[in-house]
């Protein structure tokens, strides 16, 4: 190993190392016994097969969005807007099948057309961010975070409005589907080999695609220096915009999968978080789709194990998010430092 | 509804809508001298918790208060550190600090979830109030409703009036001009980021020990009140007094969902809440369209008459950023 790496590694196990120990001092600033607190979010992690199912259960949709950001990131973009998109896709699939419940056709037809609807959601809602950027020069930032309140409001007025169950609407979403419009999962759990396989794919696609083909290098042209591309003839803008309309057809399949294999259903808040932890992953990984699965995985698992706190510690399982954030922060100002050290040494 | 009950609805409009205003004053601050804080979200939540956390062990406002301004600026240290020394994207670390604040506020909040603690109490100024109209709109609020009135035209004044405000707006338009007239560019940078995140964190107290009193957890309902006021800083058009007017008509577009609730049962509360985001995505576009490209191209086609009146209109409603925004600055 040549002495660069060694450096690079110091500097990231350094930033790992000032994380854990800002969580230690947090767990003890709230009164619970760190060693055991974080022996608990491991057993809670990994201390049964339910937990572990409950952690791939997480990780399909982490994978996905965490997909998606890494093509928008590619192109320079900030998609910020992928709560939205994921949740566009939720939307879409549970209309559709809502709307084909009824009918005759096969069942396993009706969820192909209703996770197909939640792409096509996804990837509308992310056009619409794009297009906002594209043409009318309002940056994706801003756009994307006022789609997303938009896309929120609009799943509560359906759940409360037009979609709500017999009765009086609430909270819990709408009525659940018909347990053969379930994504085929593993017996007595929400676990589906079918979801999982396909984020696992996806996520490779995307790997693959930035690495090695002509489509990724002219994305990360545009998003490494838009100006340069543009005058080497990559056509820049359609370029932004197809990031856009993948990122969101992933972010709107894992809305999708969303309804059809966890919850069956909608319900306000159906993304979770998960958009904006993918975008987590990525700069964690600085942008390196190879650490995508690993990463989301652990992320996934941190996920998991904090429920174990909440329960044992009367701990807010906000504290996987402490962890979460703390060890990107200090990464991302460990890769600063990293870069000013080398310069001047 | 008589004129009597609308006062007063509208007097509350101008109370709540002080914690906004304090942290688009803030941010625009910020972008003024050429740094994006995008983690104000966290910023707010984090010192609504600590500020609120320290009122009620201390029993003294004041310290509440200025509990809420220091996590503010210390959040907005690192954001300036991280940028300024460490060059790092702006973006991500404040993205990064807006979900760590959060987080946080939720971790760190549980032990006074629910608790009672100290309120702003009124302060109605003395003759003013009596003025019909005015008297009850403007003059029966509190301390902090009154600072944060004035604190539009101070930096207002301090931005367009003063010499210190001509440099701050040099080092986010042209960083390398105010360099060579005598700026320590990066040093301003970290000055205005910091006071502009104390601004930031005063919006967190103003909330929670006077606008709805109380820390309760993610059902204190001050989440993504950080993202609307980063989209309010750009309609605004890095000017406080158009920022202030957004900041107004948002707290106004709120408080008008809550009325008409009564008119339309039928509608839920949280649709009417959002009602103002759409609107803000069509003034942003509205404020940024004149600068794509296609649209100049359709003003050339129209007639002489319409087409003056357009660009005229579009240049009314544009506002450009600070020409450095979020471009780190190197001396040498």
């Amino acid at each position: 190993m040549k002495k660069n790496s060694w450096i690079n590694v110091g500097f990231q196990v350094g930033a790992l190392v000032v994380a854990l120990l800002i969580t230690t001092l947090l767990l003890v600033a709230a009164g619970a016994p760190p060693l055991k607190a974080y022996a608990s979010i491991i057993s809670g992690a990994f201390g049964s097969s339910n937990n572990i199912e409950n952690i791939l259960i997480t990780w399909s949709p982490l994978l996905l969005t965490t997909a998606g950001v890494l093509i928008t990131f590619s192109a320079g973009l900030w998609n910020i807007g992928i709560e939205g998109q994921m949740t566009l896709g939720a939307i879409f699939a549970t209309g559709v099948l809502r709307a084909l419940q009824n009918t005759q056709l096969p069942p396993a037809l009706i969820i192909i057309l209703g996770i197909l609807a939640g792409v096509i959601g996804g990837a509308l809602w992310a056009g619409l961010a794009g297009a906002l950027k594209t043409f009318g020069g309002v940056n994706e930032i801003f756009g994307g975070l006022g789609l997303n309140f938009v896309s929120t409001a609009l799943t509560i007025y359906l759940v409360f409005g037009p979609w709500k169950r017999p009765g009086v609407g609430s909270m819990s979403g709408t009525q659940p589907f018909d347990e053969k419009l379930w994504l085929p999962s593993l017996p007595h759990t929400e676990l589906s080999l079918w979801a999982l396989g396909i984020s696992l794919l996806v996520i490779i696609a995307v790997y693959f695609m930035l690495r090695g083909t002509h489509l990724g290098l002219r994305l990360k042209a545009v998003g490494k220096n838009s100006k340069a591309a543009f005058l080497m003839g990559v056509p820049t803008w359609q370029y932004s915009m197809f990031a856009f309309l993948l990122c969101g057809a992933f972010a709107g399949l894992s809305g999708a999968i969303q309804v059809t294999s966890v919850y069956h259903r909608l319900l306000p808040n159906i993304s979770n978080g998960y958009g904006f932890l993918g975008l987590l992953v990525a700069m964690l990984i600085n942008y390196q789709a190879l650490w995508a699965a690993p990463i989301a995985f652990f992320f996934a698992a941190v996920n998991i194990g904090s429920v174990q706190l909440q329960i044992q510690y009367k701990l807010d399982s906000s504290f996987a998010g402490v962890l979460q954030d703390l060890l990107v922060l200090l990464v991302l100002l460990g890769e600063g430092a990293r870069q000013r050290f080398i310069k001047k040494g | 509804m008589d004129t009597n009950t609308i006062l007063v609805g509208l007097a509350g409009v101008l109370a709540a809508a002080a914690p906004v205003l304090f942290a688009v004053l803030g941010e625009t601050i910020t972008e003024r001298a050429g740094i994006i804080n995008l983690s104000m979200n966290g910023s707010i939540l984090l010192s609504a918790m600590g500020g609120f956390a320290i009122a009620q062990l201390t029993g003294s406002l004041m310290l509440g208060f200025l509990g809420g301004m220091l996590i503010g600026a210390l959040v907005a240290l690192i954001v300036a550190f991280s940028s300024i020394t460490l060059h790092q994207s702006q973006v991500a670390v404040g993205f990064v600090l807006a979900l760590a604040g959060r987080d946080l506020s939720y971790f760190l909040g549980v032990p006074y979830m629910n608790s009672s603690g100290p309120v702003l109490q009124g302060l109605p100024i003395p003759f003013l109030k009596d003025i019909p109209v005015l008297g009850v709109l403007l003059f029966r609020q509190n301390l902090i409703t009154y600072i944060s009135y004035i604190l539009i035209f101070l930096v207002w004044l301090w931005i367009f009036r003063t010499r210190p405000g001509l440099m701050l707006r040099g080092i986010g338009e042209r960083p390398a001009a105010a360099y060579v007239r005598g700026a320590n560019v990066n040093l301003m940078r970290y000055v205005y980021t910091i006071i502009g995140g104390a601004f930031i964190g005063l919006a967190g107290p103003a909330f929670t020990l006077n606008v709805k009193a109380g820390w309760m957890g993610t059902q204190t309902g001050l989440d993504g009140i950080g993202w609307i006021a980063l989209s309010i800083t750009i309609f605004g058009g890095w000017n406080p007094i158009r920022a202030a007017f957004g900041a107004y008509l948002f707290s106004f577009l709120q408080w008008l969902g809550l009325v008409l609730q009564s008119q339309l049962p039928g509608v839920p509360t949280q649709v009417l809440q959002v009602a103002p985001f759409p609107l803000m995505i069509l003034t942003l576009l509205l404020v940024n369209i004149s600068d794509a490209e296609w649209v100049a191209r359709i003003l050339a086609t129209l007639p002489e008459g319409a087409r003056r009146f357009t660009i005229k209109l579009l240049r009314t409603l544009r506002a450009s950023p600070p020409a450095s925004l979020g471009v780190p600055f190197e001396s040498e």
